[in-house]
């Protein structure tokens, strides 16, 4: 379960505030498929940051499976963003040297996994995605669909009870942008918390609980009656 | 993360970049490689020089007319001009129990010539003592004879070099040649030894001293060289030489005795100086190449901003990011230094075979000082881009703005 409680994120640009965040409070259970929608600038990607300790509210707090992690040190943060938080990019973000699998077997080396446990459950995370004979490939020689898998691996490979989708299909086609959020569907009937926020009404209304936001603040907040498509 | 694994994932970040990483291998190789050359050279030549005294024989005094202190004491009264060292002054100098052996010398240019030939020679009056001071060796013939040292003889002894010039490949022992208008009898040549502090033995007549003296119409010798029994009873035979010459001139101080000791000690005082000024030198270019390291690695960490977003956002602490980028710096570094040795025992390699004479070589403590001064300015300059790359927020550094 995470809690928000009056969550506000102030930027300071030269004199002038911002307020990208304005007293949000926000409870999401467990094992949910929540999507937050809204106008360009609205504050989607920041709340999903702090969601995501990427980045810490300037006021407000943040409990995360009961615990209070909103006065967390750096270094504690960083811990529960590897075991427990993943992360899908609009961008990918893959390191262009490294293979598909060594992309994928980053959390686990920061983990300071064993290399005899890290292999095998890099190559399964990559035969669920359907990237078996893609694993020695640098990212520029993949393709967009095939580069959000992997990052999804990378996402996965820890086994968190949270992920979160800043406009995952963003950078898609139609085709491979279904691919992708099927496979994060399919994570999220596993038990995993899943948060996407996207421009994409259709993708939107699969959730079965969505959220729009404008100016900072949750303008909207419904659930489907029947979410499956 | 563990150390290994910080490594490798180093290790695949500079091979990532590989024209950087090789512009800054060679800087810092080139840096530590002229520390190591540089200080071989001057330790080369603090060698050379201690091997060209030594050569010489190790107790050798030598006695010069004129004080030449240059501190204490009042100036000299005017018109008061030191006085000569005379053959007598060292004749004086041989009854004394610490002193084994002494030779006067005379020196001055005369043309010697042979059979038409003619040719302009240093010539060196002495006395058979020489021989051994200057530890000489003979090629034929033999020294100049034990004699009472002021009688002047027509007898002379030649370098090797005089010979070839001047007899080619005939025999010149035995012959006639004329010095000036004098004519002398070669009695020996010298063994070719090579040069003995400032004089060519090869290219030199040595004759009496005595009628060296005739020669240049002169009573002054140049100077004397002493030898001392003993290593020990050097400084004896120093204050022996003062007090006998003081007798003898009229209570006058008006000599001055210099040991070999310590002209090779203020030679190697100044070498040494020489050798740590170039090594100064030299390690400036360690600490451009320092410099170079660190600006490389800023341009990285801006460059690679979004892959050390990422590194955040999977989990990585600051500290990790830290790590990581410190130790790129080091293997930069390691391995510039490693590249740096090799270059430099290339380079030695080359300055032997073309000086096979120069006793060059690279001293331990400049291997380690600057293997070692390489590692610390590798570290201390990657310190600031990699505490930059540990501090940068993993929201903006993803973004892509
Ligand atoms: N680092 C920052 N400095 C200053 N202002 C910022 C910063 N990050 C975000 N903002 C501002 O906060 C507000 C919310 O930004 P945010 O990125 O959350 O919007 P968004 O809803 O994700 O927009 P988009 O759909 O375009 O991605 C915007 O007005 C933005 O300009
Ligand atoms: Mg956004």
């Amino acid at each position: 379960m995470i809690r928000l409680s009056h969550i506000h994120r102030i930027f300071k640009v030269g004199e002038e505030e911002v307020y990208a965040l304005k007293d949000v409070s926000l409870e999401l259970s467990s094992g949910d498929y929540i999507s937050v929608m809204g106008p360009s600038g609205s504050g989607k990607s920041t709340l999903l940051n702090i969601l995501g300790l990427l980045d810490r509210p300037t006021s407000g707090t943040y409990e995360f499976e009961k615990d209070d992690i909103t006065s967390l040190s750096n270094q504690d943060q960083a811990l529960v963003r590897r075991n427990r938080i993943g992360f899908v990019f609009q961008f990918f973000h893959l390191i262009p040297r490294l293979t598909a699998a060594e992309n994928v077997e980053l959390p686990l080396i920061l983990a300071g996994m064993d290399p005899r446990e890290r292999k095998p459950r890099v190559a399964e995370a990559l035969d669920v995605l359907g990237l078996k004979d893609r694993a020695k490939h640098r990212p520029d020689q993949l393709s967009g669909g095939q580069r959000q898998r992997v990052a999804i691996a990378r996402a996965t490979i820890m086994r968190p009870s949270l992920i979160l989708a800043d406009e995952p299909t963003g950078n898609l086609d139609r085709h491979s942008g279904s691919d992708v959020v099927e496979i994060l569907e399919n994570l999220n009937r596993s038990g995993i918390t899943l948060i996407i926020v996207t421009h994409d009404p259709a993708l939107g209304e699969r959730a079965r609980r969505s959220i729009v936001m404008t100016d900072g603040s949750i303008l909207a907040d419904h659930r489907q009656g029947n979410p499956s498509p | 993360m563990k150390a290994g694994n910080i490594f490798v994932f180093s290790m695949r970040a500079l091979s990532g970049y590989p024209a950087r990483t090789l512009l800054v291998l060679l800087a810092m190789a080139i840096g530590v490689a002229s520390v190591m050359l540089l200080t071989s050279l001057g330790e080369g030549a603090r060698r050379y020089v201690n091997r060209e005294f030594t050569s010489l024989g190790t107790h050798i005094l030598f006695v010069l007319p004129g004080r030449s202190e240059t501190t204490g004491g009042p100036p000299p009264l005017l018109g008061q001009t030191p006085r000569d060292l005379t053959l007598e002054d060292a004749l004086a100098l041989t009854r004394n129990p610490s002193i084994a052996k002494v030779g006067p010398i005379v020196v001055g240019s005369a043309p010697v010539s042979w059979n038409g030939k003619d040719r302009e020679v240093t010539i060196l009056g002495t006395t058979a003592d020489m021989f051994e001071i200057r530890q000489l060796a003979m090629g034929q013939g033999r020294f100049l004879p034990v004699q009472d040292p002021s009688i002047g003889t027509g007898v002379a002894v030649i370098g090797h070099k005089i010979k070839t010039e001047i007899f080619g490949n005939g025999s010149a022992l035995g012959e006639w040649i004329r010095i000036q208008d004098r004519r002398f009898r070669v009695i020996g040549i010298l063994a070719p030894k090579g040069q003995s502090i400032g004089l060519d033995m090869g290219d030199l007549v040595i004759i009496p001293v005595a009628s060296a003296q005739s020669l240049f119409n002169t009573s002054a010798l140049f100077r004397i060289m002493i030898e001392a029994k003993h290593r020990d009873d050097i400084q004896e035979a120093k204050e022996a030489v003062l007090k006998t010459i003081r007798e003898r001139h009229d209570g006058e101080d008006d000599i001055t005795v210099i040991t070999q000791d310590a002209i090779l000690s203020t030679f190697d005082r100044i070498l040494t100086a020489l050798t740590l000024t170039v090594a100064g030198i030299a390690a400036i270019s360690l600490a451009v190449a320092g410099i170079l390291i660190m600006n490389v690695m800023l341009i990285s960490v801006s460059q690679r901003k979004s892959e050390i977003g990422l590194l955040k956002a999977v989990g990585a602490t600051g500290s990790q990011v830290l790590r990581v980028f410190l130790t790129e710096a080091a293997i930069l570094s390691m391995t510039g230094a490693i590249l740096g040795l090799v270059l430099a025992y290339s380079g030695l390699g080359v300055i032997l075979r073309l000086f096979p004479d120069f006793p060059v070589h690279i001293p331990a403590w400049s291997v380690l000082a600057s293997v070692f001064t390489a590692q610390l300015t590798g570290i201390l300059f990657g310190v600031l881009p990699a505490r930059r790359a540990a501090a940068l927020d993993p929201v903006q550094a993803l973004s892509r703005r």
